[in-house]
């Protein structure tokens, strides 16, 4: 295997060696990696919001910290870091303290199952093939839909737990909003398995291998487009962004849930919110747009078409909040119930009707 | 591989907690939750033999009986958010008029 | 230490918190966490499907009602002089009824372990797919699936029902 002289003897006293392969160091490197990954990429998502919304609104954005403001998010998280850590004496210090801890959780958990990249080789550093994905489970989309439906939790108790009428109002309204949207996005992603037929997100992507008439590629956004569509919103609806983000809005209720929140209690739930957002548009990703698959080098570079296309449904996530005016309250709630719900029924028996009637 | 039995004995102590439970507290909802607590005791007793005699049955009957749970804690919480309107207490004990 | 033992502790011994708890917001996140020690549990006994149900259907939505619930209602504590000082489980009358229950539990167990023998170890099978689920799900019992459909109507109208306040006239 070609360890240094030491080593081996070391690990065969300990009893490492049968499980130390390339693989498994592979592997627990490529858990590292997608960690700091979705660190960093909702540092950057900072950047890309404040500077799209800039331009959006006409004006410059960051330009002073570092070049073209690229230093921005590390202004940011320094400033955050420095603030005074504040608590309600009448609030309830143990689930104050675990609220924001179980957003930020259940939004890195998420990513888990999520893969990003085919079978790779590391450019032949390990003999078979590491799926670039942290843990291959054949029941991943019921797996993110869980640890979603957990998420609702560090948002209740964050406003329970302070002990403020503001904070209560607004983390009851929110955990509301984001259950009743789970059931839309529930029913969208049912109308993909039975296109898909399987609910292992790695077999989906490989289905959507390939293309029609040569150039239009095979990816279930074009055989669903309604359930992409409905999808993206039960989606923004999920991370309380764009248009659904009354309940934590600056102009309406104070902040909402996070209202006695400072410092880095508030940075957890601001990096769940980015790392929801990262993942859901990962998970549309795959489901709806082929994943890694892309015209060329899919096999070894299949991760930067993902990672481009990724790229695309963010950019479309901060233009929808720049963009378009907030839902009040119970016009959200409306939507949800009596607009999405029964047009997600709808396109799940539209699509069994097509799976039956056309057999793929 | 953990035999049966020991799946059989936790379910066994996880339904005796739960009875204990809807005995021996005095709050509405802390009943309820003792209740939820044996109903997965039962579920874990249906899927340890499902598996043990190798069909899928234990896993379609706990199914049902997660359906049945969900419903049955809907109209008990609702029955009890209208109980407390009325005498303002969680307290079974506010509800025994008809005790002679 | 096999995951089962793991899991089996965290189970227990969140479900005795559970009713030893005098704050009903603590009793439901403790059962939240039970029931996370039991979809590890699924998981072992090779069912990821119930596994993944049990979180999404117990831990996500019927926890986040009962939590909705408890936060709505403020609900008290058990509020009488008494009940302030004596903690829930030690009261004569439940600390009896539960130590006759704890001592026939005990007596139960250790006659269970101690009999040995026909403790039925698992055949060696695989983990069971979705799709063998759903094919029994919707033909032997489909009758059972149409009829909990209707079960869950009956329960949303009637829940509405109850919780609805009275209008003033």
């Amino acid at each position: 295997m070609g360890w240094p002289a030491g080593v081996p003897n070391a690990a065969a006293a300990l009893g490492w060696h049968k499980k130390m392969t390339p693989l498994f160091i592979a592997q627990i490197g490529l858990t590292l990696f997608v960690f700091v990954m979705l660190l960093s990429s909702a540092a950057g998502m900072v950047y890309v919001e404040r500077k799209v919304a800039a331009f959006l609104q006409q004006r410059l954005g960051p330009y002073l910290v570092g070049p073209k403001g690229l230093l921005q998010p590390l202004a940011d998280v320094i400033k955050l870091m420095f603030k005074e850590e504040l608590r309600p004496r009448a609030a309830d210090a143990f689930l104050f303290a675990l609220a924001p801890v179980i957003s930020a959780t259940c939004a890195f958990a998420a990513f888990a199952v999520v893969p990003f990249g085919g079978d790779t080789t590391l450019l032949g550093l390990i003999p078979e093939g590491l799926r670039l994905q942290v843990a291959d489970v054949n029941v991943a989309i019921l797996v993110v839909f869980a640890i979603a439906s957990m998420s609702v939790y560090g948002i209740v108790l964050a406003g329970w737990s302070s002990n403020s009428k503001y904070s209560l109002l607004g983390g009851l309204r929110s955990s509301a909003q984001m259950i009743s949207y789970e059931l839309s996005y529930g029913l969208a992603l049912a109308s993909v398995l039975l296109v898909g037929n399987s609910l292992s997100l790695t077999d989906i992507v490989n289905r959507q291998a390939g293309a029609w008439l040569g150039f239009i590629p095979r990816w279930f956004v074009f055989v669903q487009p309604i359930g992409f569509l409905i999808y993206m919103t039960a989606g923004i609806a999920e991370t309380n962004r764009a248009p659904f983000d009354f309940p934590e809005a600056e102009q309406e209720l104070v902040a909402g849930y996070h209202t006695e929140y400072s410092s880095m209690s508030f940075a957890m739930f601001f990096l769940a919110e980015y790392v929801n957002m990262v993942t859901v548009s990962a998970v549309a990703t795959d489901l709806f747009l082929g994943g890694w698959q892309g015209p060329f080098l899919s096999e070894s570079f299949g991760w930067v078409w993902f990672l481009l296309k990724v790229a695309a449904i963010l950019f479309f996530y901060v233009w929808m909040r720049w963009t378009l005016p907030r839902y009040r309250y119970d016009q959200l709630m409306r939507f949800g119930w009596k607009i999405l719900l029964p047009l997600a029924v709808i396109n799940l028996l539209v699509t069994a009707a097509g799976v039956l009637y056309f057999g793929a | 591989m953990v035999p049966l039995s020991h799946y059989l004995l936790l379910s066994a102590m996880l339904f005796s907690i739960g009875t204990a439970g809807v005995f021996v507290r005095r709050n509405l909802i802390t009943i309820l939750l003792s209740i939820e607590i044996m109903l997965n005791a039962v579920n874990l007793t249906f899927v340890a033999f499902g598996r043990a005699l190798g069909s899928a049955d234990g896993q379609i009957i706990v199914f049902f009986v997660m359906t049945v749970a969900a419903a049955e804690a809907a109209v008990g919480l609702a029955i009890i958010i209208s109980l407390f309107r009325h005498r303002e207490s969680l307290n079974p004990e506010s509800w025994v008029s008809l005790k002679w | 230490m096999t995951p089962f033992y793991l899991f089996a502790a965290i189970a227990v011994g969140a479900s005795l918190l559970v009713i030893a708890q005098r704050n009903p917001v603590y009793s439901v996140l403790l059962l939240i966490a039970s029931f996370g020690a039991l979809s590890g549990l699924y998981v072992l006994l090779d069912a990821p499907f119930v596994a993944v149900i049990q979180i999404i259907v117990y831990a996500g939505a019927i926890m986040v009602l009962f939590l909705f619930v408890v936060m709505l209602l403020n609900a008290p504590h058990e509020d009488t002089e008494y009940d302030e000082r004596v903690h829930p489980l030690l009261r004569p009358g439940p600390m009896r009824f539960g130590a006759g229950l704890a001592a026939a539990l005990a007596v139960e167990l250790w006659w269970a372990l101690g009999r040995g023998g026909e403790s039925g170890s698992f055949a060696g099978g695989s983990v069971t797919s979705v799709a063998a689920i759903g094919r029994s799900l919707f033909t032997d019992y489909a009758f059972p699936f149409e009829v909990t459909s209707i079960l869950i109507l009956v329960a949303m109208v009637g829940a509405v029902l109850l919780a609805r306040r009275e209008e003033p006239r």
